[in-house]
This record gives structure tokens, C-alpha cells and sequence, in this order.
């Protein structure tokens, strides 16, 4: 019996996410009283192989087949699928990144079970868990028990455990396992990044984040003004970039840019996880949103409760007053 | 596509603690599946020939999303009609989807990425699975110029990254929101909708041994003590905000 934990990673470098797996591994395998085995696919005998092998787990698989370099989910799912018939592991535990959402599920059903993804916590009853995934757009919370038998599937959401934590151990040992991959039925292209970002958000002290409670482009001059009056740099969340009020280099969130400015006001923000993750770690986080369940409430240190064109040009005002 | 809970909504747990009571919750199309319709309507458009067919699974009220789509161009409508199919599981849907539609061989499936309530982002990725066709997930960008026995889309991977991957079709795809601008429907379109064929199904779900259960629904416990000012006045927070920022936070 064990946990297997899937290593990602682009060209032998790791996807520092899989860490988190490896702590949430750690900890699960603690509790039921089983071991961590991480598994890299590679198509080749994976450098990473001897980063893993620091930490405190029993074994590292190297996955092996030529058509493991570069990623796609039919390559994937059979080489999972071979990794688990041969491993007959309890759990397999992974990191909820966009690459294991587009595989995972996929795998899971070829072998008859599911994926409870996204989780981001867990508690163990006995010999299994119940896990607690985000509903409703971060709205409310579920607790969920698995069903069936193993293997089970579980995701975690960024930032449910931390990478740092991941303990380190003597040194695991090493194996290879070649892999049969049949037809891939996609061709994938280099990954590529788009024009690089004009503004760099990372170094800003105060950032003035808008989302959809802006309701149109022109009132997006309400938030620059107060962004102005503040010294702040303008940023949003994804709809407000995707509709073109701002260009997409001011995006916050998983397919943005990731920030940690003093001050972070998020105004008719809603929160939900790939904009938070995003910026959680900003020092002070202000939210203005009308909807008192909204989710960014839960991370902001100050909440406003209410209309944000009520509230900016009142706050646009002191500040004026302030600076005198 | 599917049928879900406002996103304004409301949201009241229900009384055995295992879901919202949806009785009186406003329901709308799940936006992403709003994108994956106008992505199919756009490709058999472009390719001149063909038909969409919406396929929903949900209680007969979820009819207004078949209606909506059908005002928007769809050609015709596949309706499972599941009356508690919210206790149904990711694979559980995607199974009784994939029985439903598989006589039909879609050259393309599209989905949304994610629905906004369950939140599985899973059916369309096990939907392929069951009926033996590739899929690819959270895609941006349709190339539907090179739209042949294959088809080019571009994928979002994180943090700024995208990829481009050619599909043999048949193939699915889920379908990010925002990846273009999504039609209205015009009066025509809704007078058209009114005489598009509609095919109700009414399966019996298979039980699925490995089906993960909901055992309690709850408010997400609070992570971080909050300060709320203003106490519902939005211009008295702002006055307190300030004044926060000026002796607490030290930014002004
Ligand atoms: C794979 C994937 C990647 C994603 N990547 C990102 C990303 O990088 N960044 C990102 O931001 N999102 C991302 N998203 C989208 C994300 O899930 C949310 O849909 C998005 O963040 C919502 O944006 P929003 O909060 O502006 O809008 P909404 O969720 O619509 O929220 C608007 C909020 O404004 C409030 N409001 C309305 N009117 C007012 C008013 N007058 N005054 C005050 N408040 C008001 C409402 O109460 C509501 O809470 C991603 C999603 C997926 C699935
Ligand atoms: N009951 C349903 N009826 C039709 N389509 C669905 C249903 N459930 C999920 N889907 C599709 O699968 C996508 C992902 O849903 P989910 O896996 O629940 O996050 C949705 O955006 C829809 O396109």
C-alpha cells in the first residue's frame, strides 16, 4: 500500500506546486500510517529525480516513454495507468494545476473511480478521508467522503498545504519504470508565452483592483482616480481583461500575474480562488463588495460592505483631505 | 450545457445540510457553457454546413437553457431529464451524457471548463473518456481556419502560458469564459426556437460504486479576522477606511 504523488514539471524543472502534493502526501501517509511515492513521467531518466529524492518519501518512479517530454493527456493517462495497475497504490494525490485538471479525471475514469478535486482540506475517519472542497464559486464549503474502493483521487487547490513544509528525509531511492504509450491523438506546439507584460505588477506597493462590480469601462476612471490619489498601479481581475477595459498584463490571478504589494484594494471583487491566489499573500487586503457573503471577505483584514461607487469617492475625498 | 444557481443568488442551505435549497433560487445558463455554445455555433458557421445540438441534463426546468441556446442559433436539443440530478456525481453526469449522445458521433463536443456550482471541472475531460475521443481543456482560442479532419485550439496552461495543440476530430473541448463575445438572441431566434425539435430522455442513472457523497454543506470558516467598517454604509466605511490606512496601515 501507498500514496502516489505526481511530480509536474516542464523540461525537468519543477512545478513548485507539486511540493504542496508532497506535503499533503506526507501528512496523509502520517495518518493512515503509509508511504509516499512520487512519480515524475519523463522522457528521459529525469533529472528532477535527485531533487525529489530529498524528501522524507519511500520511492521515486521515473515514468519513462519518448513521448512523455512534452506534456499531453493521452500520454498521461496511459502512463498513469500503467504506474497505478502496477502500484496498487491507496491514494493518489496530486496538485489541482490546469495540466492535472486536463489529465486526471481522465485517468480516474479509465480505471472506474473519480477525482475529488480541488479539496482544501482534509480530516481522516479510520482508514479514509473526508475531504472539504469550495462550492458554489467559494460561496460555501462541502465536506465529502469517497466511495468505492482505491485507489482514490484527490487534488488539492494551491495553497491548501505549503511547499515549504514538505519534510526532507535521508534520500529515497530512485527507480525506473518504462511505459507503453499507444496512439496520441493531439499534437502539441512549444508552450509560448504572450507579448511579455508592459507593467509589472510585482513590484507595486498599492495596487487598485477592479472586477465586474465596475459594471462598464467608463467607470473604470473612478479606480484610477483613487488608484492616482494613492500612488497605486491599477490592476483586475480576469472578465475586466477579457472584455478589454484593461489590458491583460494588469490581470490578477492563476492566469495573471501573481502579487504581494502593502496594500491590495479589490473593489467589486467577488474572490473566487484564481484571483486569490493571486494576491492572498498582499500585506493588507481591502475589500469593497455589496454582497456581504462574497468570498474575498474571507482573506480581507478591512471590509466594506456595500455600493463602491458610494464608497471610492468618499474614500478619494479623505485622502485628499489627508494629504492636505 | 448546464443549468445553475444565479451567480447573485441568495444561497440558502438546505435543511439536510447536503446541498442549497434551489426552490427559489434564480437559475441562469453556467457562464461557460454560454461561451462553449457561441464557440460551436462560430465553427459550424465558419465551416457552412452542420448542425448544434444542444444537450442539457437537469430537472424539467432546466428547459430554459435549452430554449435560450436554441434562440441563439443551436439547431436542435437533446434534454436528459434528471429531477435530482444534483446529487449526481462528475462521472455519474458524464456517463448518463455520453449515453445520450453517442448515436449522435459529434464531429466536436464543446463544453464549459467548470461549472459554477458542483465546481467538479471534470464531466467534459470523463465525457470524452467514456466515448473514446481526445479532449483538451480550458481552451482560449479556436484556429477555425484550419478546421479539417483536424482542428487547431489554443490552451491557457498558468501564469501567462499557452499552447497550441492540433486535435484528430472527433475530439471535445472545454471551453474557458471570456474567449470571445457572446451573441444575444434576436427576436427571430427566439420566434425560430419555438419550432426546434427537443428530445427528452428520461434515463435511470447507474449507480457508481466510487461516487464521492456530500456529508455537509456549511459557510466557509473564516481564515482571517476581518474588520468591517462602516457597518453597511458604504460612505461612513469610507471615512473609517481612511482613517484606518492613514494610523494603522501607514500608506497615507
Ligand atoms: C482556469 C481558470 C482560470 C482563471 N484565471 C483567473 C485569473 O487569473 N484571474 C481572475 O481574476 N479570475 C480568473 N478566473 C475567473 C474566476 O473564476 C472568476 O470568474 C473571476 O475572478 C470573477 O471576477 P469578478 O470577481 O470580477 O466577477 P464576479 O465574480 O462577477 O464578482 C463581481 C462582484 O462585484 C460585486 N459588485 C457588483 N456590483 C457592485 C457594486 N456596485 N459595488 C460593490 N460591489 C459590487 C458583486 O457582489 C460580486 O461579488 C479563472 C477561472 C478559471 C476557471
Ligand atoms: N448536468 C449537466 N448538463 C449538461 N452539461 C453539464 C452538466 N454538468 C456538467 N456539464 C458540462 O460540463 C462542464 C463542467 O462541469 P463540472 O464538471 O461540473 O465542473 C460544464 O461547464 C458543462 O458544460
Amino acid at each position: 500500500m501507498s500514496i502516489l504523488v505526481f511530480i509536474e514539471h516542464k523540461d525537468c524543472t519543477l512545478n513548485k506546486t507539486s511540493l504542496e502534493a508532497i506535503t499533503a502526501a506526507q501528512s496523509i501517509g502520517k495518518d493512515l500510517g503509509v508511504g509516499v511515492t512520487a512519480v515524475i513521467p519523463c522522457d528521459k531518466d529525469c533529472g528532477l529525480a535527485q531533487e525529489i529524492d530529498r524528501y522524507a518519501i519511500h520511492k521515486v518512479i521515473v515514468v519513462k516513454n519518448e513521448k512523455l517530454g512534452i506534456y499531453t493527456p493521452d500520454a498521461y493517462a496511459d502512463a498513469w495507468e500503467q504506474v497505478i495497475k502496477a502500484t496498487n497504490p491507496q491514494y493518489v494525490v496530486m496538485s489541482h494545476t490546469y495540466q492535472v485538471r486536463d489529465f486526471a479525471p481522465k485517468v480516474a475514469a479509465r480505471l472506474g473511480r473519480e477525482v475529488v478535486g480541488d479539496c482544501i482540506r482534509y480530516r481522516s475517519e479510520g482508514d479514509k478521508l473526508v475531504l472539504t472542497r469550495r462550492i458554489f464559486l467559494g460561496k460555501l464549503d462541502a465536506d465529502v467522503s469517497l466511495g468505492g474502493e482505491a485507489p482514490y483521487f484527490v487534488t488539492f487547490q494551491s495553497g491548501a498545504f505549503r511547499g515549504d513544509a514538505a519534510e526532507k528525509g535521508s534520500g529515497a531511492s530512485v527507480e525506473t519504470m518504462t511505459v507503453d504509450v499507444g496512439d496520441v491523438r493531439m499534437t502539441p506546439e512549444a508552450p509560448f508565452q504572450e507579448a511579455k507584460a508592459s507593467v509589472d505588477l510585482t513590484k507595486s506597493e498599492i495596487i487598485v483592483a477592479i472586477g465586474r462590480g465596475i459594471k462598464s469601462q467608463e467607470n473604470i476612471t473612478i479606480a484610477q482616480q483613487l488608484a492616482d490619489v494613492l500612488g497605486a498601479d491599477l490592476a483586475a481581475s480576469r472578465p475586466i481583461c477579457d472584455a478589454d477595459w484593461l489590458p491583460i498584463d494588469r490581470q490578477i490571478g492563476s492566469s495573471g500575474q501573481t502579487v504581494a504589494p502593502k496594500v491590495y484594494i479589490a473593489l467589486g471583487i467577488s474572490g473566487a480562488i484564481q484571483h486569490i491566489v493571486g494576491m492572498k499573500n498582499a500585506g493588507t487586503i481591502i475589500a469593497v463588495n455589496k454582497d456581504a457573503e462574497a468570498p474575498i471577505f474571507d482573506i480581507a483584514d478591512y471590509g466594506i460592505v456595500g455600493d463602491l461607487f458610494e464608497a471610492v469617492p468618499v474614500m478619494i475625498e479623505e485622502i485628499k483631505k489627508v494629504k492636505g | 450545457m448546464k443549468q445553475v444557481a444565479n451567480k447573485d443568488a441568495v444561497l440558502r442551505i438546505s435543511s439536510d445540510e447536503k446541498w442549497i435549497n434551489e426552490t427559489d433560487v434564480a437559475q441562469q445558463t453556467n457562464e461557460s457553457d454560454g461561451y462553449a455554445l457561441e464557440e460551436a455555433l462560430r465553427t459550424v458557421e465558419a465551416k457552412g454546413e452542420g448542425e448544434v445540438v444542444v444537450c442539457t441534463l437537469g430537472p424539467q426546468g432546466a428547459k430554459s437553457v435549452i430554449k435560450d441556446a436554441l434562440a441563439r442559433g443551436a439547431h436542435r436539443a437533446i434534454q436528459i431529464i434528471v429531477e435530482d440530478s444534483k446529487t449526481l456525481s462528475a462521472y455519474q453526469v458524464a456517463k448518463t451524457i455520453a449515453d445520450a449522445i453517442r448515436e449522435e458521433n459529434a464531429d466536436l463536443i464543446f463544453g464549459g471548463l467548470q461549472s459554477d456550482d458542483a465546481s467538479y471541472g471534470q464531466t467534459g475531460v470523463i465525457l470524452a473518456e467514456l466515448l473514446g475521443i481526445p479532449h483538451a481543456t480550458i481552451v482560449i482560442e479556436v484556429d477555425r481556419e484550419s478546421l479539417g479532419e483536424t482542428l487547431r485550439v489554443k490552451r491557457e496552461l498558468e501564469s501567462g502560458w499557452y499552447q497550441w495543440f492540433t486535435y484528430k476530430l472527433p475530439a471535445l473541448m472545454t471551453i474557458q469564459s471570456g474567449i470571445s463575445q457572446i451573441r444575444y438572441a434576436s427576436l427571430k431566434g427566439i420566434m425560430a426556437a419555438k419550432s426546434k425539435p427537443v428530445t427528452e430522455v428520461t434515463p435511470s442513472v447507474e449507480a457508481f460504486a466510487s461516487a464521492p457523497t456530500i456529508e455537509k454543506v456549511y459557510m466557509p470558516l473564516k481564515t482571517k479576522q476581518t474588520q468591517m467598517l462602516g457597518n453597511g454604509d458604504a460612505k461612513a466605511g469610507a471615512v473609517e477606511l481612511i482613517e484606518k490606512l492613514r494610523s494603522e496601515v501607514r500608506v497615507i
